[in-house]
């Protein structure tokens, strides 16, 4: 990237707020942003309406009744498995939105089931239908959207942050978008492995704000596996609850499981092929299953298999971030980061706050995203309107443009420098079953790598985005393990053969950031440092 | 991934193109869109959901195959099949407000060990 600023946009807006990604967090920003009378640009990577992890799969949401003994119960359900790292204050605000969104959603539109007492069920929303209806949303409050127009820089100043920068895609244009605000909403990071919707997500969000001095946190947290057949991509997990695990020769494997016996599946698929069949559904399951999950059943009915009565060999796709908890760091309930004028909502935040350090499935992570969203945009439309006049005079340059460009790269570097990185986060031998030794040995090559990914320059416009999403995702595989060793214990999704139980003394979260040096801290001595250099 | 897209069903709409999330086609003089970057496709199923004359085949697999050719694919009745699944078309209703989640959410409840 060059200096994006000074050199001038092909295309060149100006908004109150500018939202980056447009899954569900930045749609729900987006909408309430527009709500508090902000002028609003949003741009996605893909196309708002079809991109990121939600649109194609759907979502089990956390929508639980505002009753007392509901509520507890849903809080109290995911608190031991998430290493007793989350907030109830955080999680009953979470519950309160998410409730109120969903509900807004029916009137808006959404054909939510009606269930068998006659109620309209709404812990569940299909992707494609969902997604749609937001974009529609959005486009009716008057909401700019560019698709395929990936962000590749944040503009700052030193007030803080006032725009971003990036390319469409479909041209090769440039692009700058000058705004109050700035929200991110960028998905997390599942490093290209294919899981459904998940290649769009490399971490750009998490890079462009550490860029601008943002910390992230729960990086830890990041090891998400997902079970799919082998030949497939869906990534749908909840019905393997009713799925038996076998060896090749038909014998099953004691201990593997979809919930709790993950960790045996892959131990299993580090020498064999693991085979499932969903022969624990009860015959009426089966057809609940095809109206509940129409994609789950769509790769099986086209191979001609079926999963109920037939064997098929099944692997873990990693799922890196999207499904684990670690993200951008917030330092309040509005969702700002400790940047000024910077926002971060959805998977691209931390959701460590309702979730602690385990997600897997389930509601939690769809909840948070509409919830994080929404408080986002109405905080940046307030931020943005405060500024006022002020907005007009500031000339903000690229955050990440200060990095000396060494070399040019071709599209084949950019190709072995991607591979390279899902050689580290890839195998279960250094990500899932994590030792000091072979996490110290990762981040020996992972910083060689940023060392050679950091100085080069792309050529052209769309191989600047691949190489943008390679230096991302060597940034996130470091983030990553740099706090996967300073935690020296097993808490959440976080395993360490080398200290396999809990330790009171590390009940904390822990922050990291920076990019030719990373730093990690636990979130109270690094808040306090951030305080220190704010005054 | 992404296999066909049948020039004799194709109306020009150009919905694949806008709506693929990594940009997998590119418009052509013809006006049906051509794959230009199949290694790009992320198996995801939306441009299928999209398209309005039921043009385009994803095969499941997440690399290339040999795939069938379209008409054996019409006659087996898959292109289209998750469009109509869904319940997206003319004619059709959402296949959301049949969702049967809140049974399944039941039987889970009901599953020890969750
Ligand atoms: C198979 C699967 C099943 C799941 N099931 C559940 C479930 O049952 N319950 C649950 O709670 N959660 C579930 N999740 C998680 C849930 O889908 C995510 O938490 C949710 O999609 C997060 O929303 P988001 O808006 O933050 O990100 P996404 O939906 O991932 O959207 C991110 C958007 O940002 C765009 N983007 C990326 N980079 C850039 C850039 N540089 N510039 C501009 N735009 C960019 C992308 O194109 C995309 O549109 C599941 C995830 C998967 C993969
Ligand atoms: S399956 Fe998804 S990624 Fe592949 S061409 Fe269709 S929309 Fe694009
Ligand atoms: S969406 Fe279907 S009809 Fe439209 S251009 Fe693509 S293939 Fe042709």
């Amino acid at each position: 990237m060059g200096n994006a600023a000074s050199i001038r946009s092909d295309v060149e807006l100006t908004a109150d707020v500018l939202v980056i990604g447009g899954g569900p967090a930045g749609t729900w920003a987006a909408l309430t942003a527009a709500a508090q009378g902000a002028s609003v640009v949003l741009v996605d990577k893909g196309y708002c309406g079809t991109s990121g992890a939600t649109a194609p799969s759907g979502t089990g949401v956390w929508y639980v009744e505002p009753t007392e003994e509901q509520r507890e119960a849903a809080m109290k359900s995911r608190e031991a498995l998430g290493g007793y790292l989350a907030d109830r204050g955080w999680m009953k605000r979470v519950l309160d939105r998410t409730y109120s969104n969903m509900n807004d959603l029916a009137l808006a539109g959404y054909p939510f089931p009606v269930d068998d007492e006659g109620k309209s069920y709404r812990r569940s929303l299909q992707g494609p239908e969902y997604m749609k209806l937001m974009r529609r949303r959005v486009r009716k409050a008057g909401v700019r959207i560019l698709d395929h127009s990936p962000a590749l820089e944040l503009l700052a100043d030193e007030h803080g942050v006032g725009g971003a920068s990036g390319v469409r895609t479909e041209t090769g244009e440039t692009w700058t978008v000058k705004a109050g605000a700035v929200i991110i909403a960028s998905g997390g990071c599942a490093f290209l492995s294919k899981a459904l919707g998940c290649n769009v997500l490399t971490g750009d969000g998490y890079l462009i704000a550490a860029e601008a001095g943002a910390s992230l946190s729960g990086m830890e947290f990041s090891n998400a596996y997902a079970i799919s057949p082998t030949f497939s991509t869906v990534t749908k997990t909840a019905f393997y609850t009713w799925a038996t695990f076998y060896y090749e020769d038909g014998t099953v494997i004691e201990g593997a499981g979809s919930q709790q016996g993950r960790s045996v599946i892959a131990r299993t698929l580090q020498t064999q092929p693991v085979y499932a069949r969903l022969d624990r559904a009860t015959e009426d399951m089966r057809s609940w299953m095809r109206a509940a999950q129409p994609n789950f059943f769509l790769s099986f009915d086209r191979i001609g298999i079926d999963p109920f009565t037939q064997l098929f060999p099944v692997t873990l796709r990693l799922e890196g971030t999207v499904r684990g908890t670690g993200g951008i760091h917030l330092i309040d309930e509005s969702c700002a980061t400790a940047v000024p004028g910077l926002y971060a909502a959805g998977d691209a935040a931390t959701r460590q706050f309702i979730c602690g350090g385990f997600t897997g499935g389930g509601s939690h992570n769809a909840a948070w995203a509409m919830s994080s969203g929404s408080w986002a945009g109405e905080a940046a439309a307030v931020y943005a309107v405060t500024l006022g006049g002020r907005r007009e005079r500031r000339e903000p340059k690229g955050a990440g443009s200060e990095r000396q460009v060494s070399a040019l790269a071709s599209a084949g570097d950019v190709q072995e420098w991607t591979a390279a990185v899902k050689r580290e986060v890839e195998p279960f031998d250094i990500n899932l079953f994590r030792t000091e030794a072979t996490l110290t040995q990762s981040v020996g090559r992972l910083n060689g790598l940023w060392r050679t990914v950091q100085h080069a320059l792309a050529p052209n416009a769309s191989d600047a985005v691949k190489l943008r999403e390679a230096q991302a995702m060597t940034a996130t595989a470091r983030w990553m393990y740099a706090s996967a060793l300073a935690r020296r214990e097993t808490r959440g999704m976080h395993k360490r053969l080398d200290y396999p139980g809990a330790d009171a003394a590390q009940h904390y979260r822990l922050l990291t950031g920076g990019l030719d040096e990373i730093w990690v801290k636990p979130e109270t001595a690094a808040l306090s440092r951030l305080e220190v250099n704010q005054s | 991934m992404i296999e066909l897209v049948s020039n004799t069903r194709c109306i020009s709409c150009g919905q694949c193109v806008s709506v693929c999330p990594t940009r997998v086609f590119d418009e052509s003089p013809s006006g049906v869109p051509v794959i230009a970057r199949q290694d790009d496709c992320q198996t995801c199923f939306m441009c299928e959901l999209y398209c309005p004359v039921d043009a385009l085949y994803v095969s499941p697999h997440d690399h290339p195959i040999d795939a069938p050719g379209e008409t054996a694919l019409a006659e087996s009745g898959i292109l289209g099949s998750y469009r109509e699944q869904i319940g997206w078309g003319k004619g059709r209703s959402p296949g959301a407000a049949n969702d049967t989640s809140y049974l399944m959410f039941k039987a889970m409840q009901r599953t020890p060990g969750h």
